[in-house]
């Protein structure tokens, strides 16, 4: 019962940190139809930024992360204002291919620069913190941190798709991007404003990526994998949707490593299976699509 | 000075030539209606206008400015607003943030507000916050107009507003027209329902396969003239 109970509580702390991966995803995703084979090695990129400022200018890790944040947002309306955005279209193949290569480009970017070593952000005491629950049970603080991080992250942009003008201009673009130009809605500005979301998003997931696990710069891809299928478990496009799905596929790793330690990934795919079997099109599908 | 002036405007859809050397003028204030039946070039004509289709950019000038083929967005920002064929509102919106998000980031001056709309259409009042496509045809047809109007447009461009609409909705949609007018908005309509323009309208310019067939005011306009104007024989 008690090994019962622990597999849930620490599968949903896994799953808040496979939330973060994917609310970037989720978000560029609901807007403009992009799939972003790069999401993943841009939270890599992240995790090195964040190692790089902390390194190299000596700051504490919460400033570095900090900094980090609007560093990244500016990387992502740079990004789509001048590269994605003239791939984007009726066509979805070509953005696709675009963002594969980018992710090939980060990757040899970060080895060049960095070199194939692990790496790992420090947090200092708070990596092994912990607060007992009682009957054996103790929740970690920084999957805590991670997990609160997710929800929080979730409710603020919930919080701007459908309580400001801006997220109403993202809805309506999502809807129909031609008639939202005739409302006066410039579509290029707005998926760069996206992007730039979605990078500070991963600027998060990267930091507890980085404090949660060694990183190298090519572990992006198997990242952007849980990522992807914590998106379609939830629905495309919802994006509490994307946190009940990172939280399935956290549980499922997690029962599967307490049954036998190799069967942690795979116990996670075979939820998105099982998922994808019963509900084709996600738990939380929106209406529209 | 005309508020919208086009001149020997041509348009293409990749090979197709779609509008030959369209001239028309739209005058402060002024409401003309375009006929034509399928096919003619109405809706080319309102595209051309919006930015959606590229055209010359002397072609078509706006309070004497060039604005042919110039991005939607910029050209909508100078002070026009479209209902487009078929209303196209945005599906996961309320039907108060579709009126909302008519006046985004533009900011004409003038009488229309939500409070103003909803005088002018109580029912989408009442139905503020349902989704926007859970409302009837001809009250969608409202809300397309609303959201038109949010922006406080000098020219408003209604592409088919009656199309699938019963006749007592048609009636009460075109019943808006005059509070429009009233506020100094030019108005361009695009109609298959000739009766229906005839009666709104100062102007009339008739459409027939890609070229201007007809113009006038539709009191000197003989029936038979629009006829054959019409049907382009």
């Amino acid at each position: 019962m008690t090994t019962l109970l622990d597999v849930i509580i620490q599968g949903v702390l896994l799953g808040g940190l496979y939330a973060l991966f994917a609310a970037g995803l989720s978000l560029i995703f609901g807007v403009m139809r992009l799939v972003n084979l790069a999401h993943g090695d841009l939270i890599v990129l992240s995790a090195f930024l964040i190692m790089a400022l902390v390194s190299f200018l000596g700051l504490p890790l919460p400033l570095a992360a900090l900094v980090a944040l609007p560093v990244m947002f500016a990387v992502g309306y740079a990004l789509q204002a001048s590269i994605l955005n003239r791939a984007i279209g009726a066509d979805i193949l070509p953005p696709l291919l675009m963002t594969f290569g980018l992710s090939i480009i980060i990757q040899n970017g970060l080895l060049e620069a960095f070199s194939a070593d692990s790496r790992r952000l420090s947090a200092g005491d708070l990596e092994t913190a912990s607060l007992p629950l009682g009957g054996g049970i103790a929740i970690g603080v920084m999957p805590l941190m991670t997990l609160a991080t997710a929800v929080l992250v979730i409710v603020g942009l919930n919080q701007l798709f459908y309580r400001t003008a801006l997220g109403r201009a993202f809805r309506a673009v999502s809807d129909d991007p031609s008639v939202a130009q005739l409302m006066g809605i410039d579509n290029r500005k707005l998926f760069a404003v996206a992007m730039g979301i979605a990078l500070a998003v991963a600027a998060l997931a990267g930091l507890f990526l980085g404090i949660r696990a060694n990183f190298d710069p090519t572990i992006g891809p198997a990242r952007l994998i849980f990522a992807f299928e914590a998106v379609i478990i939830g629905g495309l496009g919802s994006l509490w949707g994307t946190l009940a799905g990172g939280i399935v596929i956290g549980i499922a790793q997690t029962a599967g490593s307490a049954i036998n330690p190799e069967w942690q990934i795979l116990a996670g795919h075979l939820a998105f299976l099982a998922v994808l079997i019963v509900r084709p099109r996600g738990l939380f599908p929106r209406a529209a699509d | 000075m005309a508020l919208l002036s086009v001149e020997n405007l041509d348009a293409f859809y990749g090979d197709f030539q779609a509008l030959f050397g369209i001239s028309a003028a739209v005058e402060p204030g002024e409401t003309v209606a375009i006929i034509g039946s399928n096919g003619a070039g109405k809706s080319t004509f309102l595209k051309a206008i919006t930015g959606m289709l590229g055209s010359a950019r002397a072609a078509i000038r706006f309070e004497g400015e060039a604005i042919g083929g110039l991005p939607a967005p910029d050209v909508m920002k100078r002070g026009i607003a479209m209902v487009p064929e078929g209303r196209k509102l945005f599906p996961s919106l309320s039907v108060e943030e579709n009126l909302l998000i008519g006046g985004y980031g533009r900011t004409g001056s003038g009488r229309w507000s939500l409070r103003t709309l909803y005088e002018l259409f109580p029912i989408l009042g009442e139905r503020r916050n349902n989704p926007s496509m859970s409302l009837s045809g001809g009250q969608q047809q409202m809300v397309a107009i609303g959201r038109a109007l949010m922006s406080n447009p000098k020219l408003l461009l209604c592409d088919e507003i009656s199309l699938g609409l019963a006749p007592v909705v048609i009636r009460d949609i075109y019943a808006a027209l005059p509070a429009v007018k009233a506020e100094g908005t030019s108005i361009v309509v695009v109609e298959q329902d000739i009766v229906q323009a005839m009666k709104v309208s100062d102007r009339v310019y008739c459409f027939s396969e890609g070229r201007m067939t007809l113009s006038g005011s539709p009191d000197a306009l003989s029936r038979e003239a629009i006829h054959s104007a019409y049907f382009g024989h």
